[in-house]
């Protein structure tokens, strides 16, 4: 665990890059002409994309035009898919995260990932949450037991399962697991936290709760959001990309914005034309 | 007008079912009725006596369930590595992967009588022999035996194992999986913590029906183990042992005096039934309670 304090290693000066408004922009990934193949058909088409620290990025976009399957890529979980291939190169904090000496376990403990159906292991709330920490090595109970509180404090959880740590995640809401799943992915203390459509399953009040939760773990951590609803993508993030499919199938990034202006002023027509809700 | 209660596909298939809940009670009913009266402390506790015509079945008993608790230990562990590496590691289009496949489902369709000539040929005359040489014995581990009768039976029972066990690592979700490798835990980690636990009950399932098959089985035993008779217990793995499917087998075919040892055979296939029963019980309650366990968490 000591490894998890070094990680967060301040950023160089060369990472530093001052923009027009003069404010430290510090970019955690980058995705440089990524294209993502499944077998011969290409899914994505040389995706150019940097992602801020500390903000909340979302892709937008109809269904099959690669969100997910950009998102999966950031974190190598398209290596689960053994037709699966890549072109391109991603950067976390200026490494090439598909290098030779990249360890692909240690990447997924740095970058964390929340799926759209919410997925509890059918165990313990505790152990749920211990899960990350003890494959990670850690075995102080004393220490476990204090990342867990500390996690599923800052989910926002805590307060309705603090008398039941030793119940069945199962046994809760849809709402409320996919925030234990939250708290599971922050035991490790991830750098990024990719959320693929965390709250399509859910009801509003369920939604709104992990959308404020975003919002307060943005702080700390560096969030994208893949989702289909626009306003949830207008409410939650700082920047928007806007994905489509093209006419060859594969799925590429038409625009890339402050979310602000790519909900007000999008140059591109067809992102005026979803964004509105004039598409197809 | 009532629609008619009666049809002809509704009888056809409720007289079908009916044949097999008829034979299963005539059977066990003829066991039950025939083979109750003789049963008695005496008879569970201690060995033949006069030819089989009288005494006992308990080395039988007692080399039964030896027998199928070697055997278990020996084949799950075997079955279910197996299985975590078809289901797991294994690339499905390879041809390592196919032959594993092919060799398992064949074996499945092996007659049991060959598993036994097996066990004599590869167990005893290769293997215990050449560990005799090696080990500079006298002859202990190259004559049949408890432990290749045990081996032979769990080589019986391989096929069973390893595809009760793949199927239940298959049925366990892909989003537990993709969970505890987005969490930075190692393919390895991700089976052992996460998946296994999943799949333990599959697996008990697996070794459920191992031990129904292996109680019962005479023929890859017969070779390779299990004495006509003998007084005292088995005390070492070398050593032969009574068995009570190969019990029957004997006292049915073998007996000097058909009348008196017709009590004592109805008997024995009781108990053998009853072991078979007891043993699937145990292990049954064992599932239950793991079951019981990983719900909680």
């Amino acid at each position: 665990m000591i490894a998890l304090a070094e990680r967060f290693i301040p950023p160089k000066p060369d990472e530093v890059l001052p923009s027009k408004e003069a404010v430290l922009k510090v970019i955690r990934m980058e995705a440089r002409a990524l294209s993502v193949f499944y077998g011969n058909s290409e899914a994505i088409k040389r995706v150019n994309l940097e992602i801020e620290a500390n903000k909340v990025t979302a892709l937008i976009g109809p269904s099959g035009c690669g969100k997910s399957t950009f998102l999966r890529a950031l974190n190598r979980m398209n290596d689960l898919i053994s037709t699966c291939r890549l072109q391109g190169q991603i950067l976390l904090d200026g490494k090439d995260i598909y290098a030779q000496e990249m360890d692909v376990v240690e990447l997924r403990r740095r970058i964390g990932m929340i799926f759209q159906k919410s997925n509890p292991f059918p165990k313990s709330v505790f152990e749920n949450v211990a899960y990350g920490l003890r494959v990670n090595g850690l075995r102080e109970r004393g220490k476990i037991a204090e990342i867990v509180e500390w996690s599923l404090k800052r989910a926002a959880i805590w307060d309705e399962v603090k008398d039941h740590l030793d119940r069945n995640a199962l046994s809760f809401s849809g709402g409320q697991q996919q925030r234990l799943c939250i708290a599971r992915a922050l035991a490790i203390e991830p750098e990024v936290i990719l959320m693929d459509e965390p709250a399509s399953a859910l009801d509003p009040v369920a939604t709104l709760r992990i959308e404020e939760l975003m919002q307060e773990l943005k702080q700390d951590y560096t969030i994208i959001i893949v989702t289909h609803n626009m306003q949830q993508a207008a409410r939650v993030s700082d920047f928007t990309g806007m994905m489509m499919m093209r006419p060859d199938r594969a799925g590429e990034l038409i625009e890339f914005d402050d979310t602000h202006r790519i909900f007000t002023r999008p140059k591109d027509r067809r992102t005026e034309d979803y964004v509105t809700g004039r598409f197809g | 007008m009532a629609k008619a209660r009666f049809s002809f596909p509704t009888a056809l298939t409720g007289a079908m079912t009916l044949t097999i809940v008829f034979i299963v009670f005539a059977i066990l009913g003829n066991i039950f009725w025939f083979g109750h009266a003789h049963l008695s402390w005496e008879f569970l506790t201690t060995p033949p006596k006069e030819g089989m015509t009288a005494g006992g079945i308990f080395p039988a008993i007692f080399g039964t369930v030896l027998l199928v608790f070697l055997m278990t230990i020996a084949v799950v562990p075997i079955g279910v590595v197996t299985a975590i590496y078809l289901s797991e590691y294994a690339r499905e289009t390879s041809p390592l992967t196919r032959l594993v496949r092919l060799a398992v489902s064949n074996l499945a369709g092996v007659p049991s009588i060959v598993f036994g000539l097996f066990g004599l040929g590869f167990f005893i005359q290769f293997l215990g022999a050449g560990m005799d040489r090696a080990l500079h014995l006298d002859l202990t581990f190259g004559q049949p035996c408890l432990l290749w009768a045990a081996m032979t039976l769990a080589v019986l029972n391989m096929p069973v194992v390893i595809v009760t066990t793949e199927e239940a690592l298959k049925q366990v979700p892909e989003d537990y999986r993709h969970a505890s490798l987005a969490l930075g835990a190692s393919k390895w980690q991700t089976i052992w913590r996460v998946i296994l636990p999943q799949a333990l009950p599959g697996v008990l399932t697996g070794a459920i029906l191992a031990i129904s098959r292996g109680a019962g089985e005479v023929a890859p035993i017969m070779f390779t183990g299990a004495a006509y008779f003998l007084p005292q217990l088995p005390h070492a793995l070398s050593d032969q042992f009574m068995d009570l499917g190969y019990h029957v087998y004997v006292m049915a075919t073998q007996s000097p005096d058909v009348e008196a040892t017709k009590p004592i055979l109805y008997s024995t296939v009781f108990v053998l039934l009853s072991v078979t029963f007891l043993l699937n019980l145990s292990a049954i309650a064992l599932r239950s309670a793991l079951r019981r366990r990983f719900q909680r968490g």
